[in-house]
């Protein structure tokens, strides 16, 4: 009977304070991911719009090419034109 | 009776314990379940904005290797068309006279142009040349330059135009020879010859 007393008490005055302190620490540890996936969220969004952008390279890429034809041309007169250096 | 009483009461309290651990373990650990759950929905919006970003971006590579290739390709063409034309010299100095230091650096296709000592390019070229020289460094595309203008300056101009020439009148000297003065005020005097002016001592034959 003494025996189960004392397992009632440190049933109640160790075991349950320490199953609520570990519960609490684990609950307070995923509440505080919470904020921070909300904010790679925001910032992954954010950066996907960014990257809208990245469509208009294609035109880029032709103009590049348009301007390097030209350029090729150019230089292609300049050295019919043009006499060696010797 | 006593004994029946206090293990009674001794279950009473362990049933107790028991049931205030099991309340505690399950409002913490619901709690922890619906945090968990907004972790798992703001995670699939950081996938699907990363899909997003993965997708977009996918082409970027081959686009810009693309663009670079051809920048090299004009590259290229342009130094070697330079050095064809001007000779390895000449070129280093071109292009130092526009880039002031560049000649260090040497063209990118002849390694042995960074040993080149360049020459003063005003010495070298035109006028004319330098023109169109410089045109090709305050073209639109180089208003962005951070530095502003390479070398056209809204209020002096000419001043860097003009630091490409010898020094002779960059400094701005106070004196410089004087032009020859021709004229009736002319410190050199001609004999006037009496002829001119004068009528005619024989008039031409006519045919």
């Amino acid at each position: 009977m003494t025996l189960w007393w004392i397992g009632d008490v440190v049933l109640l005055v160790v075991v349950l304070p320490v199953v609520v302190y570990l519960l609490r620490a684990v609950l307070g540890a995923a509440k505080s991911i919470v904020p921070s996936v909300q904010e790679i969220a925001k910032v992954a969004a954010a950066g996907s719009k960014d990257l809208d952008a990245a469509a208009l390279l294609l035109t880029t890429q032709d103009q590049v090419t348009k301007t390097v034809a030209g350029v090729a041309n150019y230089g292609g007169s300049l050295d019919v034109i043009l006499d060696d250096a010797g | 009776m006593a004994p029946v009483l206090a293990f009674m009461a001794v279950g009473a309290v362990t049933i107790l314990a028991v049931v205030l651990i099991v309340v505690a373990l399950v409002f913490y650990l619901v709690s922890v379940i619906v945090q968990l759950r907004r972790i798992t929905g703001g995670l699939d919006e950081v996938i699907a904005h990363v899909s997003e970003i993965v997708q977009k971006s996918g082409p970027v590579n081959s686009v810009v290797t693309t663009i670079n290739e051809q920048l090299d390709a004009g590259v290229d063409l342009l130094e070697g068309l330079l050095v064809k034309k001007a000779g390895m010299t000449d070129a280093v100095g071109l292009v130092d006279g526009m880039y002031a230091g560049a000649a260090a650096a040497g063209f990118r296709n002849f390694p042995e142009s960074a040993t080149v000592k360049a020459p003063r390019i005003g010495e070298v070229y035109t006028r004319g040349t330098l023109t169109l020289a410089r045109l090709g460094r305050e073209a639109p595309i180089a208003v962005g330059n951070p530095a502003g203008f390479p070398l056209r300056d809204v209020e002096g101009g000419s001043l860097a135009a003009r630091l490409l020439y010898p020094e002779i009148r960059q400094t701005r000297p106070e004196s410089l020879p004087r032009s020859p003065v021709i004229g009736t005020d002319s410190p050199v005097q001609y004999e006037q010859r009496e002829d001119i002016g004068a009528p005619r001592k024989r008039l031409p034959s006519r045919g």
